[in-house]
């Protein structure tokens, strides 16, 4: 099947059926990682490896008045000590900068603030302890609302607040606001019969990826660097290093490990820079390896929010108004996830006239990162509790009233962009088709409710490149990493496209040396974005192959064509050869094939994901334990490349969907200190806690992708909190106004405490 | 260096004899003084199970146990799993099931299902799941890995009962 | 065609939607500052496009930004970046 924009690829009459794309293979590299041969971050080493450990904020808000290393620097077993001031003069972005060690300020506990290298980690860790840091403690704001008020204390004395209305005149905390208008909101209220207005608060929640960060660092006699690093991006942490060091790009290598779950988490950069700081002052290999509390101190958590939703509706079941208010936490520096949020929250209706402000606000607590389908889990929560309580005022069931405003191919949403074609209503009817939609709840204190969410899929750019071996198989590199077995879906797209076996298609992701710049991966685009270049790439082959078939056969290169892995040309029949044949002839026709895949996923417009969730939860009314007894996911994935994969990314995005509606959060005590800094109390969901998911796959093809695959991975956590809201508002006739809805705060709202 | 202690242990049937320093825990020792990476660390203190092995057979968090103290004992990690013909049948049913996806929890979970099907061949899915609650996993939601835990256990059963015939 | 941002409107006398010639988004804007002074330092503050913003023209994200062609029936509009995770 062609690129769309692939004119000189000649068309074949009838498409062949799909052989690979649509197949269960087992995943690419799960023998390594069953053996536990499989490299992860940490399980680098080198001779000579130094251990690194950084020292760290135990305030929330301080100045920083003195620092003293000298006595850690002396300590035996101790090869170097760096602060702030080992980053060359005016490195990188400012914010960036302080993020990574802490400048005049320290402005959350957790804040970086000097690493040591020594022989082992428990001699750096020693030796943090004798470095002096002095501080003037200041007060924290760790609340968004409080931390918008004038008079909160300022985390950041230069920053404005900046909109398309401009840049404010007066230093405060909020960093951005964000506003969509449609139609005329006024006038749509005054239209509405029904109009339900409610406030939400939620929790900031840590992406509890089980494998901390871990970052490597070799220094080479040329003055390169060589980074080993878990990441979500090999290229964007090769961006951050060469910022902040001030060095070339070229100097810089960054080779991407296994990566032990990121969830958006592993998409910003923490110890890359500390690593190569202490390596290069060392002289010596150093690897920094993060422990627990530190990245639940100090890595992105996504933010806590305040959101208050109003919506109106006509008698006849129109919603006709609504109105939406988002603030965000964005952490320490600006740039939470409200522009997603905002562009989420009410992204799966056809709604005439709205309103949604948003607003970015830096806080005393880490610096936010995505955290799958940034910013939307807590709008659709929010929304999705709104939209459930119009239906029930006007007397009609949720899923019909959700059926009959929800958006269409052409619906503009509220910031104005018309949608392509997305499976909205093929979601929901499928939804509503399914027998669990009207199975009886058998029994007590139980409860079904729905909620139905959307994540806007991004492309990015993404690079690969095919290499034909002379026995017919071909080596794939991807610019990706392999998050979620996404580099197995990519593998099959360039197996599909060049009519191989997938076992002929042997795939490594690529150093940044190796390959062109490919974005982090997250926004649900790899599958799709790194699967176009992957494609590209092999089209790319195939055209190479073409040349050579018309050389060997002398005939023009337009008549021969590629089709069920075969070359023939319409100048005689008699003449054919198989992928394999040309593939040991190359070396003769011209040399090695090579084909390269560049490409800007961004050119081609795409929709995105909808899911509607059924969740069935009981309560116990004594202790106010929620328990979730059946759970159906149906979303719209455009084609599911890979349908065991896709499964599972369904059945991981509810789990933790699960835990953040009804347990997980990042507590933060008055002064700023992270109350919960283990997995013991940052509960994270455990075999006992979560139900098989049935995952239902609606399949609406994208129209710009050659296969319709649509990006898959956010959309399954989005709708969770909502559809367990509503599903105990049935037992519990109260909204629930607050994530994570624990057992305290469900009796708190049923008055029993 | 000085300070350090010898340990004789059994380590996946081979002897080994290592130096450790006596603060340093078996994870520590397995990871980086002996490179068997394969065990994971999550946490160090005891909350997620990835760093799971079995010590004489018994299921522990190698981040909780001292190196010095496997001194005569015998330890089992992932790496000492697959056999001379191949993937232990658990390994196996995780790949056949597509019980892991990042595959970091993956060895302590391999290692804990081992540790229950040793003792106890034919759980149910309550008790595999009970079992497995100290063992977190982010990526999968659980029910895949039990799955291929009752997978394996049948395919164990099996092959025991084989043993038993020839 | 541009869709005017809502906090932009002071600026278009409280048009949401107003037509502009041009070739590119860049042109287009050039046009635009022509006729409502003041356009330009919102969206490209120091003279580029601001970080936070992103092109769309006929409802797909431009990666090209202000580089990118539009139509004349081309609908142009300016939304805050956003990406995943
Ligand atoms: S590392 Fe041992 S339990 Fe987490
Ligand atoms: S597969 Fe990633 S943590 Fe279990």
């Amino acid at each position: 099947m062609p690129m769309p924009r692939d004119e000189h690829q000649p068309v074949p009459e009838e498409p062949a059926p799909l052989r690979v794309i649509g197949t269960r293979p087992p995943l690419y590299g799960a023998v390594d990682k069953v053996t536990g041969r499989a490299v992860f971050g940490a399980d680098i080493s080198l001779p000579g490896l130094l251990h690194g450990k950084v020292l760290r904020s135990p305030h929330a808000h301080a100045r920083i008045v003195s620092i003293d290393t000298s006595r850690a620097e002396s300590y035996p077993g101790v090869h170097a000590v760096v602060t702030a001031r080992d980053l060359p003069e005016g490195a990188g972005e400012r914010f960036e900068r302080d993020n990574t060690l802490a400048g005049d300020k320290v402005l959350y506990v957790g804040h970086p603030i000097a690493a040591v290298a020594a022989e082992s980690p428990h001699i750096a860790e020693e030796a943090l302890a004798l470095i002096d840091v002095q501080y003037e403690v200041l007060p924290p704001v760790l609340d968004v609302r409080r931390a918008m008020e004038a008079d909160a204390p300022l985390l950041h004395e230069a920053l404005r607040t900046w909109s398309l209305a401009g840049q404010a005149a007066s230093p405060s905390n909020v960093a951005e606001h964000l506003q969509h208008v449609k139609g005329d909101p006024e006038r749509g209220f005054a239209e509405a019969d029904v109009i339900v207005e409610r406030s939400f608060t939620t929790t900031m929640v840590h992406q509890g990826y089980i494998e901390p960060h871990a970052s490597t660092a070799l220094w080479h006699p040329d003055g390169s660097v060589t980074v080993w690093t878990c990441t979500q991006g090999a290229f964007p942490v090769r961006e951050h290093l060469s910022s902040l060091l001030h060095l070339s790009m070229a100097r810089i290598r960054v080779v991407p490990t296994e990566i032990g779950g990121g969830f958006g988490g592993k998409a910003s950069s923490y110890v890359d820079v500390v690593a190569a700081l202490l390596a290069r002052k060392a002289g010596r290999p150093a690897k920094v390896v993060m422990g627990r509390d530190e990245v639940l101190k100090a890595t992105g958590p996504t933010p806590g929010t305040f959101i208050r939703v109003r919506m109106g509706a006509r008698r006849d079941g129109r919603i006709v108004a609504a109105e939406a208010e988002l603030c965000y936490e964005a952490g320490a520096y600006p740039g939470s996830s409200v522009g997603s949020g905002a562009d989420t929250i009410f992204a799966c209706y056809d709604i005439p006239n709205a309103r949604v402000d948003g607003y970015d606000v830096v806080v005393n607590k880490p610096r936010t990162s995505s955290y799958r389908a940034p910013g939307a889990t807590p709008a659709v929560f929010a929304v999705e509790q709104v939209v459930d309580e119009l239906a029930e005022r006007l007397g009609i069931d949720p899923l019909e009233f959700r059926l009959l405003n929800c958006a269409r191919e052409g619906t503009r949403r509220v910031s104005g962009q018309p949608y392509p074609r997305v499976g909205f209503a093929e979601v929901l009817e499928a939804a509503r088709a399914h027998p669990h939609y009207r199975a009886p709840l058998g029994g007590p204190n139980r409860g079904r409710g729905i909620a139905f969410g959307y994540w806007g899929n991004w492309a990015g750019q993404s690079c690969c490149t095919i290499s034909v071996n002379a026995d017919g198989t071909v080596s794939l590199l991807s610019g990706s990493v392999d998050v979620s077995g996404a580099l197995t879906g990519i593998a099959m797209q360039a197996a599909e496209e060049l009519g191989l076996e997938l076992e002929q298609v042997q795939v490594r992701v690529a150093d940044t040396a190796s390959i062109g710049y490919t974005d982090v991966s997250a926004g649900s685009r790899t599958t799709f974005g790194t699967g176009l270049a992957a494609i590209e790439a092999a089209c790319d082959v195939i055209a190479q192959m073409c040349a050579r078939a018309a050389r060997l056969w002398g005939v023009p290169v337009e008549t021969v064509s590629y089709d069920r892995a075969a070359f023939t040309t319409s100048l005689d029949p008699t003449k054919r050869l198989s992928f394999r044949e040309l593939a040991a002839q190359l070396s003769a026709t011209g040399g090695p094939v090579m084909g390269r895949g560049n490409v800007d996923g961004d050119v081609l417009r795409r929709g995105g994901a909808p899911g509607l969730h059924i969740a069935d939860v009981e309560l116990d009314p004594e202790t106010g334990k929620v328990t979730v007894l059946r759970y159906t996911a149906v979303q719209d994935v455009g084609r599911a490349v890979h349908p065991g994969n896709v499964e599972g990314q369904i059945k991981g995005g509810v789990a933790q969907g699960i835990g953040w509606a009804l347990y997980e959060g990042c507590f933060y005590g008055e002064d700023g200190q992270l109350l919960n800094p283990t997995l013991l109390d940052n509960k994270l969901p455990t075999a006992m806690d979560i139900p098989e998911v049935e995952p239902v796959i609606v399949e609406v093809p994208d129209p710009v992708h050659p296969y319709g695959v649509r990006g898959a991975g956010e959309t399954p956590i989005v709708p969770v909190a909502g559809a367990i809201a509503n599903a105990l508002y049935r037992i519990t006739e109260r909204r629930m106004e607050r994530l994570p809805m624990t057992p305290a705060y469900i009796l708190e709202r049923m008055g029993v405490i | 260096m000085d300070g350090k202690v010898r340990v004789q242990a059994t380590i996946n049937g081979q002897p080994v004899e290592f130096l450790c320093e006596p603060r340093q825990s078996l994870l520590e020792c397995l990871r980086d003084v002996l490179g068997l990476t394969g065990t994971k660390e999550g946490c160090s203190d005891g909350n997620c199970g990835a760093c799971s092995v079995l010590l004489n057979g018994r299921l522990v968090n190698s981040c909780l146990v001292l190196g010095v103290e496997v001194d005569g004992q015998e330890v089992t990690t992932v790496e000492g799993l697959a056999g001379p013909d191949g993937l232990h049948p658990l390994q196996q049913a995780f790949i056949d099931h597509a019980a892991l996806q990042c595959g970091y929890c993956t060895p302590g979970m391999l290692l804990a299902a081992k540790a229950l099907l040793d003792r106890e061949p034919e759980p149910s899915e309550e008790r595999i799941r009970q079992w497995l609650a100290g063992n977190l996993c982010r990526c999968t939601g659980y029910d895949r890995i039990v799955r291929a835990v009752q997978d394996a256990a049948r395919r164990m059963r099996r092959e025991a009962d084989a043993h038993a015939e020839g | 065609m541009v869709w005017i941002p809502s906090l932009m409107r002071d600026l278009t006398g409280g048009q949401a939607r107003v037509s502009a010639p041009g070739r590119t988004v860049a042109e287009l804007l050039d046009a635009l500052e022509a006729a409502y002074p003041g356009v330009r330092e919102r969206l490209c503050p120091g003279g580029r496009l601001h970080p936070s913003l992103a092109v769309v023209v006929d409802g797909r994200r431009a990666p090209l930004g202000l580089l990118e062609m539009v139509g004349e029936e081309s609908e142009v509009q300016f939304v805050p970046a956003v990406s995943g995770g």
